[in-house]
């Protein structure tokens, strides 16, 4: 079978996720998806498997034009998706998860015998025979889950699996069963999409390889005509513009020190220092452990091993209350479940970590709340009716600056920036950049963990490259590249 | 209409109510809105708004307090116990409050440290606590107080006119309003009831938040107690059984949300009163007590079916 996507383009409102993207895949090979964070793979995955539908562009299986409108038409087309995060109801037996929604039944009533014979054989094909099918999904490893998961899409007769990240959370054991049944399902005729981060593996097992950029398509390569360096080229190649405002701040006396620090087996041995004035970037692909070290950092995770050290004396950190009160602010990932309380009002946002700036003996002084409110508007550029607004109806970047300006009522030693222009646009990023530039003017420590290249390599005076909970290099933003970046995130040998 | 209007008009909606069925029913009984009556409502209502505002602010977190109505019977008791036990009735009051304060604490803790389900904590010390109230009474009723101090809080008229439940009531609210939207702890509360991650990671220490809010809540409950105790003159260990069902009642009706981070206290102030003044509408023109649930039931269902409509 032949699946064939021709100019796919897609929005998400104002955003075009996707343009005019083209993508084949045979029946018998394995193609590699390749770029970067939000780059448009698993939004073009989702249109085949029928999750979105595509704004333009035509999806061919055979060569005739078929419309596929949700997943059970996709499936009825023999297109399954296995995600990456996996899409089972952990209660549930294996069994039970295997026929959800398909369940075999006469009249309403459950054909108990049938289901489990048929059980027995899909997991046989996926070599999964063993595992006794009554037990609850939960008490399976991810990678036996994943084994399920593969049963459930043979057993739904697919002649194209799309695999997102299959790879991201298994042990390399699990990992190396997982591509003898993907070399069996293609020597059977099965089609894989194989969408991964990981360069050796797409050496490894890929037939095809196709990337994209920003959602376009840039190329497709056999894998053995092409190399390591040129996927990397292909994934990043783009020229740095102009839209980095520059910084001209020398860097003082070093105000945070990291020194081995390590948690409970996701992260380990990090070591870095910030200067005042100091931006220090870290770099490395999802589920690198960048996030974690902030986390760590701040006392949202618990820290099982190193020293933290501020302005020379050692931290205590174990709660957020306590690296805040020691002059550590955090502008968090994801600002709707942790940056903000949508519900309440822009002011009450941005007062909310030090309020008590604003209060004698817990009563709060309202116009003076008020007016360090409106100062932190202007300042930062917040476009909004007034401060009562509920932040939930500002637009993204606007809540990305009420989570800045939550920071700046007392302005910070050191800020923790965790993807901070996620979901902003271009303008705002920009604003956005000129506030973290002031703040380094003023002598803040700041450590930016991005996923996007260029910003890391101009907003950066260096750069902390992280792999698998380690840290594989720290280059000097001027001298570095995105290619070296890159090769540090995804091989670790190629670290200057 | 604008979202504002319509924002503005869901806020203001039970008050809007209140007004109309109080126009409504002086239309149809003139008795209605003496000014004895409308006092009379209003000490009728006291007990549930006090219960209330309480019961606000553990639903302002997204929890909830069962065991209100089983912490008043032990506060009543413990009163009655200490006046019974030749003790003065300013020292009885204070250990009921005191006490209601603790059990609410209790709540705190297993809630906030423990980790249990606001729904499962309290639920489990409603059955608790009412056996304690049952096991210190002996299961009877402990009756006559010969103190007028007592019996002026539950019986007690201020200026010849204001029964003193009312005035304890409207200080109560009072209180409750300045801290909710002048303080810091309010603040707080807000915060972590709609995003306590987001509290969290923003410095507020949300476990004594909660905790602070359940131990307010059970010395609401206390100071209903000991009203009620005082109005009937007697402590019954078996009182307050179903009174959180009707506080919760206020508070919806009030416009506060089930989910948490929503709501203010004047809106269950008008909630109580509005509950308070169909009761006694409908008594006035002599429906009968089983129709009054049907009338109360569909009223509830009609106000949150509105609240809800207003958000899709």
């Amino acid at each position: 079978m032949n699946v064939t996507m021709k100019g796919i383009s897609k929005s998400f409102g104002p955003v075009r996720v996707l343009e005019g993207v083209d993508f084949s895949v045979e029946g018998g090979e394995i193609h590699a998806l390749m770029g970067e964070n939000g780059a448009g793979k698993s939004t073009l995955m989702k249109i085949l498997s029928g999750a979105h539908g595509a704004d333009a562009g035509s999806i061919l299986i055979d060569g005739t034009p078929v419309t596929i409108r949700s997943t059970r038409e996709a499936e009825a087309l023999g297109i399954a998706i296995i995600h990456q995060e996996l899409n089972m109801i952990p209660q549930l037996s294996v069994v039970d998860n295997l026929f959800l929604g398909r369940e075999p039944n006469r009249f309403g009533i459950m054909e108990r015998r049938r289901e489990h014979g048929e059980s027995a054989t899909w997991l046989h094909k996926v070599g999964a025979g063993r595992i006794d099918m009554d037990r609850p999904a939960e008490t399976l490893s991810i990678g036996l889950q994943q084994l399920v998961e593969i049963a459930k899409a043979l057993s739904l007769n697919a002649r194209v699996l799309i695999m997102d990240e299959p790879t991201a959370s298994l042990t390399e054991r699990e990992i190396a069963t997982l591509f003898e049944i993907m070399a069996d399902l293609k020597s059977r005729g099965v089609g894989i999409v194989y969408v991964s981060h990981r360069m050796e593996e797409i050496f490894k097992i890929c037939d095809r390889v196709s990337v994209l950029r920003d959602g376009h398509f840039v190329g497709e390569r056999p894998v053995r005509d092409t190399s390591f360096d040129e996927v990397v080229k292909m994934m990043v190649g783009r020229e740095l513009k102009e839209r980095f405002p520059k910084r001209e701040v020398a860097p003082g006396a070093v105000r945070l020190q990291v020194e081995d620090l390590g948690d409970a087996g996701k992260i380990s041995g990090i070591h870095f220092e910030v200067r005042a004035g100091e931006v220090l970037g870290v770099a490395g692909l999802i589920g690198a452990g960048r996030s974690r070290v902030l986390n760590t950092l701040f006392g949202v995770n618990p820290r099982a091993s190193g020293q933290i050290l501020l302005d020379g004396r050692p931290l205590s950190i174990g709660r957020p209350v306590d690296a805040i009160a020691a002059g550590i602010g955090f502008v968090t990932e994801d600002r709707k479940s942790q940056g903000l309380v949508l519900g309440l009002s822009l002011r009450e946002n941005v007062t909310l970590v030090h309020l008590g700036k604003f209060a004698r003996a817990g009563i709060i002084d309202a116009k003076a709340e008020g007016a360090a409110v409106e100062q932190l508007i202007d300042e930062l550029k917040i476009r909004a009716r007034d401060a009562e607004i509920e932040v939930k109806a500002l637009s993204g970047g606007n809540q990305q600056k009420v989570v800045f300006a939550k920071w700046l009522v007392r302005p910070p030693k050191v800020l923790l920036l965790d993807e901070p222009t996620r979901g902003v646009d271009v303008g705002g990023k920009a604003e956005i950049y000129h506030t973290i530039n002031r703040l380094a003017a003023a002598g803040t420590a700041i450590v930016m963990v991005s996923s996007e290249l260029p910003e890391v390599l101009a907003m950066s005076d260096r750069i902390l490259v992280m792999r698998e909970g380690r840290q594989t290099a720290i280059l000097d933003a001027k001298a570095a590249n995105q290619e070296q970046i890159m090769a540090a995130a995804t091989e670790g040998l190629r670290a200057s | 209409m604008t979202a504002q209007q319509k924002a503005t008009l869901q806020k203001f909606g039970p008050l809007l109510a209140l007004v109309v069925i109080c126009i409504g029913l002086a239309f149809l009984s003139p008795a209605f809105l003496s000014v004895g009556n409308s006092f009379d409502v209003m000490r009728q209502v006291s007990i549930n708004a006090l219960i209330s505002f309480g019961m606000t602010l553990s639903i302002l977190l997204g929890g909830i307090d069962l065991s209100v109505g089983s912490i008043l019977a032990v506060s009543s008791v413990l009163a009655a116990m200490t006046m019974k036990g030749g003790h003065g009735a300013a020292l009885a009051v204070g250990i009921a409050i005191v006490a209601g304060a603790g059990m609410g604490s209790l709540n705190g803790v297993a809630i906030a440290k423990g980790n249990v389900a606001p729904f499962i904590a309290t639920l489990g010390t409603m059955t608790l606590l009412r056996g304690v109230a049952l096991v210190l009474s002996n299961g009877s009723p402990i009756s006559g107080f010969s103190s007028d101090f007592f019996s002026m809080l539950g019986g007690g008229y201020v200026a010849r006119l204001v029964p003193v439940p009312v005035v304890l009531m409207l200080a109560m609210f009072a209180v409750f309003w300045f801290v909710l939207t002048r303080t810091v702890f309010g603040r707080h509360v807000y915060a972590t009831g709609g995003n306590s991650e987001a509290a969290k990671l923003s410095g507020v220490n949300t476990d004594r938040v909660q905790i602070l809010v359940y131990t307010v809540s059970g010395a609401m409950a206390a100071l209903a107690g000991v009203i009620l105790t005082s109005r009937l003159d007697s402590a019954q260990p078996t009182a307050g059984a179903g009174y959180e069902l009707d506080a919760i009642t206020a508070v919806v009706l009030g416009g506060t949300s089930l989910s948490g981070g929503r709501g203010w206290i004047f809106g269950t102030l008008v909630g109580a009163l509005l509950i308070g003044v169909l009761n006694n509408g409908l008594n006035l023109m002599g429906v009968s007590a089983f129709y009054q649930q049907v009338v109360k039931g569909a009223v509830i269902l009609i106000a949150v079916l509105l609240d809800r409509g207003g958000k899709s």
